[in-house]
């Protein structure tokens, strides 16, 4: 693999229009997978009390990246822990337009990614809710409720604002389908770690490294798993196969529990289990 | 040959002239024009393009229609008969004829698409069932359909809906299925459908979501559909024998909205208005605008952020803040009607169904009882088919603290 892969063939030519550049995201994982390192993502979630101190603890602990959870009131695809925080921070009242605000006074130098569901794109309209996300200084985006089949609308709109759309591959996925999401991927390959919902597992599933290795055979975009990767043990066997991970429910837990301290201390834990050999 | 089976004949005969399609079919991608689709985690997709497939073939095959007809009629008790009320058609002027759904055995119209989908299910060779369920009616039917078939069942209710509908409670228990309260979010039927959909993102290697509605992801609103158009195409044999003609209105109410398609289905190309009645507090067509919740693009409740509103009804079975999709579009094109009635009109519309007729409807039909009764001086002298989409027993314990309050 080489750093240097810009694997959508119409990069770099003349019509701006069309073309999708390689966007942050993407770069700075090429650049860093490619040195050796081991990429970690933490997710929290936005309007939670203490949010914004937990990304910041994140990111000075070792964070390549953050995912911010923008609360919505069905999230289907998170267990107890990642709901509780999202009812939470929307009992606190906490919006779309909350959360992208008090992003912008977040000033941390790694890029930025947005988890939430499809409605409140919809509802806002997929142009302008691409905008709100990149004069918030978001980077990427995941709609876990967006199959491939109806993203769409949405991806031209994120392609347009240079807004990098992470797709995410699951285990049920026959061989066919992987190289379609694949090729929609920007920034990164969101592996899914098992069949199920967000939350803390007591073993990483035999499908999480299943299934990055089937990706990583197929794509040199950076894989990560995510979903069920729940402590530095699983996230270490996660990365022997995988470019990096993703943590959620084992985060949010750490900052609903010890707040934002917490969450820098277990992310310094999990950074120092990758990085060893 | 008995009255009966002479009914049945006919409700045969006419079910399958019907069957060759004037309902729209969703298109490739599940819509009926720009409403449906399938917005699933992607863990989901595989299994919805394979339930779509398998429900293709099984309806396309003699030998699963046979069994579903077999069951439908030796099990549930299809047909279901026509009811003319005669009190209360004189009362108000009108002539009002009952669908009676609520004889089908386990007491309303959720047992014949429960059937359908649990053959459906057994022949894809799943062994479990999990289901959603409000005032706990299709959780009932899931439950039976399973207890049927040797199916494992699992179904998600609503804390709050526990609560109120403690009896389908227990009935589901003494089925043998597992009845899991939820306590997220709003705790009731929105919250139960979460909590199903993520159940089967765990465990669908051999679960099968049993849906309960007109609702959800494609090919759900479709098949589920489907399964519930035999209302419809009894009812229009039966009314053209009992009228001698099509009736002028069809009421149902709408929660998810699947007995009101079941009844419209037999009715879609006739000159008929098609009411669905729905209840103020979760009225999805009036109130609500065009958002995605659920798998599906549909009418819905939301705020000016597109949370989802709960809904807040006197019935646990219409307290959704969608709607299907097909009612989305028959809405957009202006062929069928979604008025609102209140709690109040509600409950007045339950007592004057029980008095004048000796039927205690369900707290859901009493909404198309109520919409009839208000709307009856102005459709003087019309027909009016209503589909009385259950009985009320399970809420004689609810409306009894209500008329006593
Ligand atoms: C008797 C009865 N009618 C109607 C409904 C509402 O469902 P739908 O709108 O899908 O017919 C329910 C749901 O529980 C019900 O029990």
């Amino acid at each position: 693999m080489s750093g240097a892969t810009v694997d959508h063939p119409g990069d770099l030519t003349a019509d701006p229009g069309s073309v999708v550049t390689l966007g942050r995201i993407e770069r700075e994982f090429r650049a860093a997978r490619d040195a050796g390192r081991k990429l970690l993502v933490p997710y929290i979630t936005g309007g939670y009390p203490g949010w914004q101190d937990a990304v910041r603890a994140a990111v000075a602990a070792g964070a390549d990246a953050v995912e911010i959870g923008i609360p919505f009131s069905d999230p289907v695809m998170d267990g107890p822990i990642i709901q509780q925080a999202s009812q939470a921070a929307l009992d606190a009242g906490a919006t779309p337009v909350s959360v992208l605000h008090e992003v912008r006074g977040l000033d941390v130098h790694v890029p930025l990614a947005v988890m939430t569901y499809y409605n409140l794109v919809h509802h806002a309209g997929e142009t302008r809710f691409a905008s709100s996300l990149a004069e918030a200084g978001i980077s990427g985006c995941i709609l876990p409720d967006l199959p491939l089949e109806e993203s769409g609308p949405w991806c031209a709109a994120a392609d347009a604002a240079g807004i990098e759309t992470i797709m995410l591959a699951a285990p049920t996925a026959p061989d066919e389908r992987l190289p379609l999401i694949v090729e929609r991927c920007r920034g990164f390959v969101y592996s899914v770690g098992l069949l199920g919902v967000t939350g803390e597992r007591s073993a990483l599933a035999a499908t999480a490294t299943a299934l990055a290795g089937r990706l990583t055979a197929i794509t040199d975009k950076p894989v990560l798993v995510g979903v069920g990767v729940s402590d530095a043990p699983q996230a270490y066997e996660a990365t022997r196969v995988a470019d990096g991970v993703i943590q959620g429910a084992s985060v949010v837990r750490r900052l609903i529990e010890g707040g934002p301290d917490a969450v820098g201390d277990y992310i310094a834990e999990v950074r120092a289990a990758i990085d060893a050999d | 040959m008995t009255l009966h089976d002479e009914e049945l004949r006919t409700a045969e005969r006419d079910a399958a002239r019907h069957d060759s399609d004037s309902m729209l079919e969703p298109g490739v991608d599940g819509r009926f024009g720009e409403f449906g689709g399938r917005f699933v985690p992607e863990t989901l997709v595989p299994a919805c393009e394979e339930l779509a497939a398998s429900f293709t073939e099984a309806w396309a095959d003699p030998v699963f229609r046979d069994e579903l007809t077999t069951v439908l009629r030796e099990y549930a008790g299809r047909p279901s008969i026509l009811t003319e009320c005669h009190n209360l058609g004189r009362q108000l002027g009108i002539r009002l004829v009952l669908k009676r759904e609520d004889l089908n055995h386990t007491g309303s119209h959720k047992i014949n698409n429960v059937l359908g989908q649990a053959l459906l299910a057994k022949r894809m060779g799943k062994t479990r069932l999990v289901a959603e369920t409000g005032a706990g009616q299709h959780g009932v039917a899931a439950a039976t359909a399973a207890a049927l078939l040797g199916l494992e069942c699992t179904v998600y209710m609503g804390a709050v809906d526990v609560a109120r509908q403690s009896l389908n409670v227990f009935r589901m228990e003494l089925l043998g299925a597992e009845v899991r309260p939820v306590e997220s979010g709003s705790r009731t039927l929105k919250d139960a459908v979460n909590e199903a959909m993520r159940d089967w993102v765990a465990t669908v290697g051999d679960t099968h979501y049993c849906l309960g509605s007109v609702m959800g992801p494609h090919p759900y609103p479709w098949m589920v559909r489907q399964f519930h158009r035999v209302i419809g195409d009894e009812a229009r044999g039966q009314c053209r024998e009992l009228l001698g003609t099509d009736p002028d209105v069809v009421v149902a109410c709408v929660g998810g909205g699947s007995n009101a398609i079941g009844i419209f289905s037999g009715f879609i190309d006739t000159d008929a208005r098609l009411v669905g009645v729905e209840p103020a507090g979760g009225a999805a067509v009036s109130r609500g605008m065009p958002g995605v919740v659920h798998g599906m693009r549909s009418y819905l409740m939301q705020d000016e952020y597109g949370q989802v509103e709960e809904a807040h009804s006197i019935s646990a079975g219409l307290d959704y803040p969608g709607v299907g999709p097909e009612h989305s579009y028959l809405a957009s094109i202006g062929r069928a009607e979604y008025p609102t009635v209140t709690d109040a009109e509600v409950i007045e519309g339950f007592q004057l169904m029980a008095r004048s007729e000796g039927i205690i409807p369900a707290l859901e039909c009493a909404h198309a009882v109520a919409w009839i009764s208000r709307t009856a001086p102005e459709i003087q002298g019309q027909t009016v088919l209503m589909n009385l989409s259950g009985r009320g027993d399970k809420d004689v314990a609810q409306m009894k603290d209500v008329l006593s309050a």
